[in-house]
Parts: structure tokens; C-alpha cells; sequence
């Protein structure tokens, strides 16, 4: 095994830890386990997608690759914009499926139901609309450059798990330092308590929503970006998000992503030492584990 | 017309075989309150061990056997029931959503093993050559799905009423009691745990049981045959037809199936070759709105759970009379 092994992982990691926020944040406020999750990831690519090629398009066609990328101008206005729709779409899907349902104060597995359900229907929709052929954002190639200890990663993968940990310390200052995260705590502590106290819950829920989905849209792009872009990009990432979640704690920002760098070297070194066709159930066994050792995860609370 | 009843038989025997998996299903879901979302994996599990168990020894798989279909269905249900068993042991005593993740887990843990054990499953090629019932009738189409026919049939009415018949025991009774009311009914000395594991055991075995049928019914498996859509077609069955209902299980999976087969008939005959797929897919989305607004609007499904429960309590209570002052009641 090579350090190469780690530095795999962490760039798969960084976008497991990205969606493993989203999934923490709708089950320790919202609490139930959202299936549908995995569909904002695909959602988001596949929004980015469309718009950055429509801007080329519109553009004249010609976009230049940015300094050492492989992606031109285009990506990053059409990844800013994929995050508003993605968000509008959580939002969407809350108003007619989930709120109407909490309203009527249906048990928690009702809404998890509903999550597969809405994971299917939009998971479908995807390969409606885009056919199943795997996408890519650019077709440039790119040289992995040695970054030290024996590792090489191209730019493009510096730039994921960059992007990814600054938003993970923003998203962390923002829960922990602002009236929006104090609210957002108090609710996942009690809804009702939190109600007495002034706070909001349904703008609470809101922001949850908005921001769990922008963060899967920016792991989409970010898997895009150094994968490809399919259909169920979204469905294989949610055991590994779900392992990350429960591992880190739920509720807890950091120890999501902590525990999906864990998940993402995991996987990378399955692969290395087993092969790549086991890739899959490295989550699973982290999962049995974790429930098994210490259900509570990292960073969570007892109970 | 022979053509009409002979594919009236096969669409049928089929409906039944997913009506097993849905009557498993509703021993986990709708009368203990269990969410599994792995049921194409131990479908899958069922499948196999009874493929194994039964095909003709071959190359390109562990065995096989060779024994009596029987063994391998029995064989099936108790494979499943193990490895349900062990998931639900894992899970059960943890938050209820829990059970979800693991058991997604499970499914698609489940279909990389079969997909990538292959000298034990046959891998990609998966299992061919597994031993059909009246096989002998194999030459008359007719006679042949008939009697395929009345036996899933008969597997159908021994499980209904056996589940009919548990569902009243005093087992099924606390199963219920568990489901509406965990602290009363662990206050009257019923550990919800334990039971909750048995039915979760009990409903895997009949998927397994289910996964076999199938297996048995259409002559070759491979790990294609169990992709989440399967999980995804049982909820549908199950809901459609009330959870809770085992008459309902049976009816939703006829009618689900009949609509999924219709549907997916009319795509082949009206959408061109090239565009099928897409259409495919529309296809599930639709199944999929569908069961979110069957969840919105009418969660009891076609047939609702029947309340069960002593009657004078499901009457509209009667005005009481005050307690007289001698304190006799």
C-alpha cells in the first residue's frame, strides 16, 4: 500500500464528509434518517451541468480551462447557481412532502418511507431527463502532481477537499457563533422548548433544508469534478454518508466530516489491499461496526 | 384464448410469488412497526440458497445439490431468517431509523457478495438450470402454469392463514401491543425486543421463502434480479394494499404488479426502441409519487388494518354512571 492510497481517500472522503453534514443536520433537527439525500448530490451535478453548458453555449462555446483546472469559468458560476436550485428543490420537496406530513404529526418511519420514495422518484427523474451515460464537466486531462510524502493529486482534487474543509469551517463557526446555529441547536435539543423560547421552527427547518442541499450539490459537482457525473452517483454515496453520519455523532459538524475522511480512506484502502469490487460494503462494515462498539459515534451524545 | 389463460396463469403465479414477499413484509412492517429497506437482499438470499441447494451439480457455482425442491425452500427460509436475524439483532434496540439504514446496507452488501462470490453464486452469469415444479408438465404450457399456478397459490393461503391465525395468537397480540404502546406493554412484562427480532426473523424467513418461489417459478437468477426497485415494488404492493392487512398485502401486490406489468407492456409497444429505457425510468417515477401520495392522502391504503381489540372498547364509550356513594363497582 502507498501513501497514494491516503491521499485518494481523502479526496473521496472530503465529499463524503460534505454530504454527511447534510444528512447530520436534517436527522438531528428534522429527525429522521432522509434517503432522498443522496438524490440533492445527483440533483446538484446534474444542475451544475446543465448550466455550465448552457453558459458555454450561450457564451460562444470557447471556455478556457482557469489556471491549472480543468474546468473554465462557467463551472463555478453554474456551481453557485446549482446550489440556489438545489437548495429550492430540499425546500420544494419539504413543502409538499415532508411538511404536510410533520403537520399531521406522522411517526418518524412514515417520513423515512417517504424519503425512499421521493429518492426513487427523483433518482428516476435524473435518468429521464439526462439518460443513464455517465457525464463529465470537462473532458481536459490532467497531470497528478507530486504534493509531497510520495503522493500525487492532480489540481482539480486539491481544490475539492480545500473547498470542502473551509466549508465545513464556516458551516461549524455558523452553528456555533450565530443566532442561526444557536436556534438550529435548540431545536434539535426540543422543538417545543425552543418554540417557547421565540425561536422559529419552521425558518429553522428551513435553513436546515437550504443548507444540508447546497452542501450536496457542492459534493456533486466536487464528485463530477474528479469522477463522473451519474444517475446513481447519488444512491452509492448514501451508505457510505449514512456510515459518515452515524460515526461522526449525529448532530455533530465536524465529526460528520472527520468520519467521512475515515470512510474515504476505508474505502481506498479496501481497494487497494482487496480490490476495487468491495468498494461498496466498506461502508456497511464500518456501519455494523460503529453499531456494535459504540452506536453513539464519535462526537454524539449519549441516548 | 388458450394464449389469454396461459399468460393470465403466468402473470398471476408471479403477482403471488411478490404477494409472499409483501405478506413477509407485513409481518415486519405492518404488525410490528419494522422498516426494512433491504428486501431485495434477502430476496436474493432466499433465491440463492435454494438455487444452490437444488440445481443439478455445475462448474460455474458452489454445488449443486441436487436435492428436492422442498429442502431448498425450507432451506431458503431458515437462511433468511438467519441472516434477518443477525441484521435485526444488530439494529433493533437502537432508534427506529436505525433499522433502516442497516438493513440498506445489508441489501446491497447482499448483492455485491453475489456478485462477486463466484465460485460460490456464479457471479454476473448467476445460477441457471434451478429445478421448476411439474416440471413433467414442462411440454403442455397450459397444464404446466396451472399447476404452478395452485401451488404458489396454496403456499399463498397456508401462509394467510397461518399469519391470519398467529396475528390473533396471543404472540401476535403482544407484537401489537409492542407496536402501539412499548412502555404499557413492557410494564405488563412483554420484552419488546425479543419480539420485535422474532418477527423481523419470522417475515425474513418468508421473504426467503418468496425469493425461492420465484427462483423455482422462473428457472435462472443473477444479481441483476435484486436491485433496491424490488424493495421499492414490495413497499409500493404493501401500501397500495394496507399495511397491517395481510389480505391487503395479497391485493396491493396483484394490483401493483398488474399496473407495473401493464405499464411496462404499453411502454415496449408505444415508445420507440431507442427512447425505452427513459420511459422505463418515468415509470418509476411515477410509482414513486404514487406511493409518497398514498403516504399524504390515504396511508390506510385499499384495505385498512382491521381493529383488533376486545369490542367494547372500540364502541363509542358509553356515558358512565356516577359511583355511588356504597363504592360498589
Amino acid at each position: 500500500m502507498t501513501p497514494q492510497v491516503l491521499m485518494d481517500g481523502v479526496v473521496a472522503g472530503a465529499m463524503i464528509g460534505l454530504g454527511a453534514i447534510g444528512i447530520t443536520l436534517t436527522y438531528s433537527i428534522l429527525r429522521f434518517a432522509n434517503f432522498a439525500h443522496g438524490e440533492f448530490i445527483s440533483w446538484g451535478a446534474y444542475l451544475a451541468l446543465a448550466i455550465a453548458s448552457a453558459l458555454g453555449t450561450l457564451t460562444g462555446g470557447d471556455v478556457q480551462p482557469i489556471g491549472p483546472f480543468s474546468f473554465g469559468w462557467t463551472l463555478p458560476v453554474a456551481l453557485v447557481l446549482a446550489v440556489i436550485l438545489t437548495a429550492g428543490l430540499a425546500l420544494g420537496v419539504d413543502a409538499l412532502l415532508f411538511g404536510p406530513l410533520r403537520r399531521r404529526g406522522s411517526a418518524v418511519i412514515i417520513l423515512v418511507m417517504a424519503s425512499f420514495g421521493a429518492a426513487l422518484a427523483l433518482r428516476n427523474m435524473i435518468e429521464f431527463i439526462f439518460t443513464s451515460s455517465p457525464r463529465y464537466f470537462s473532458t481536459e486531462l490532467q497531470i497528478a502532481a507530486p504534493v509531497g510524502g510520495g503522493m500525487r493529486a492532480t489540481p482539480d482534487q486539491l481544490l475539492t477537499v480545500a473547498v470542502a474543509l473551509i466549508l465545513v469551517a464556516a458551516i461549524h463557526l455558523l452553528l456555533t457563533r450565530t443566532a442561526m446555529g444557536r436556534s438550529m441547536r435548540a431545536v434539535a435539543e426540543n422543538r417545543q422548548l425552543a418554540g417557547l423560547a421565540g425561536i422559529d421552527a419552521r425558518r429553522v427547518i428551513r435553513t436546515v433544508w437550504a443548507l444540508g442541499a447546497g452542501l450536496a450539490c457542492v459534493a456533486g459537482v466536487m464528485s463530477g469534478l474528479v469522477v463522473q457525473i451519474r444517475p446513481e452517483m447519488g444512491l452509492d454515496l448514501l451508505l457510505p454518508l449514512f456510515a459518515a453520519a452515524i460515526l461522526g455523532g449525529i448532530g455533530s459538524v465536524p465529526g460528520a466530516m472527520l468520519a467521512g475522511l475515515i470512510v474515504g480512506v476505508a474505502e481506498s484502502m479496501t481497494v487497494a489491499v482487496v480490490g476495487a469490487e468491495w468498494r461498496a460494503a466498506v461502508a456497511f462494515v464500518i456501519l455494523v461496526v460503529i453499531l456494535l462498539v459504540r452506536p453513539r459515534g464519535l462526537f454524539g451524545r449519549a441516548g | 384464448m388458450i394464449d389469454i389463460l396461459s399468460y393470465g396463469f403466468f402473470f398471476l403465479t408471479m403477482a403471488l410469488t411478490y404477494g409472499i414477499v409483501c405478506l413477509g413484509l407485513n409481518v415486519q412492517w405492518g404488525q410490528t412497526g419494522l422498516f426494512n429497506v433491504g428486501i431485495a437482499g434477502f430476496v436474493a438470499v432466499g433465491a440463492y440458497v435454494s438455487s444452490l441447494l437444488t440445481t443439478p451439480e455445475s462448474a460455474s457455482h458452489l454445488g449443486g445439490f441436487g436435492l428436492p425442491i422442498a429442502v431448498g425452500w425450507v432451506g431458503a427460509a431458515l437462511a433468511t431468517a438467519l441472516v434477518t436475524f443477525l441484521i435485526g439483532a444488530l439494529t433493533i434496540r437502537l432508534r427506529a431509523d436505525y433499522l433502516a439504514i442497516a438493513t440498506f446496507g445489508a441489501a446491497v452488501s447482499i448483492q455485491l457478495c453475489v456478485l462477486n462470490f463466484q465460485p460460490v453464486t456464479g457471479g454476473p452469469f448467476g445460477v441457471g438450470f434451478i429445478p421448476r415444479p411439474f416440471a413433467a408438465l414442462a411440454g403442455r404450457p397450459f397444464l404446466f402454469g396451472a399447476a404452478n399456478l395452485a401451488l404458489i397459490a396454496a403456499v399463498v393461503a397456508v401462509l394467510y392463514l397461518a399469519l391470519e391465525r398467529l396475528a390473533q395468537s396471543p404472540w401476535g397480540r403482544a407484537l401489537k401491543a409492542i407496536r402501539e404502546d412499548e412502555t404499557a406493554a413492557q410494564a405488563l412484562g412483554k420484552s419488546a425486543v425479543a419480539f420485535r427480532l422474532q418477527a423481523f426473523a419470522l417475515g425474513g424467513a418468508i421473504m426467503g421463502l418468496a425469493g425461492a418461489a420465484q427462483a423455482h417459478f422462473i428457472g435462472f437468477i443473477a444479481p441483476d434480479n435484486y436491485q433496491p426497485t424490488l424493495t421499492f415494488q414490495v413497499w409500493a404492493m404493501l401500501i397500495v394494499g394496507g399495511s397491517g392487512n395481510n389480505r391487503g398485502a395479497i391485493l396491493g401486490s396483484v394490483v401493483v404488479w398488474g399496473i407495473w406489468a401493464l405499464s411496462a407492456a404499453l411502454i415496449s409497444a408505444v415508445v420507440p426502441a431507442d427512447q425505452q429505457a427513459r420511459a422505463a425510468s418515468l415509470q418509476i417515477v411515477t410509482i414513486g409519487v404514487a406511493l409518497c401520495a398514498i403516504l399524504l392522502w390515504r396511508p390506510r391504503g385499499l384495505i385498512g388494518e382491521a381493529r383488533v381489540g376486545a369490542r367494547h372498547l372500540l364502541r363509542p364509550a358509553a356515558p358512565r354512571k356516577a359511583p355511588t356513594p356504597s363504592g360498589e363497582n
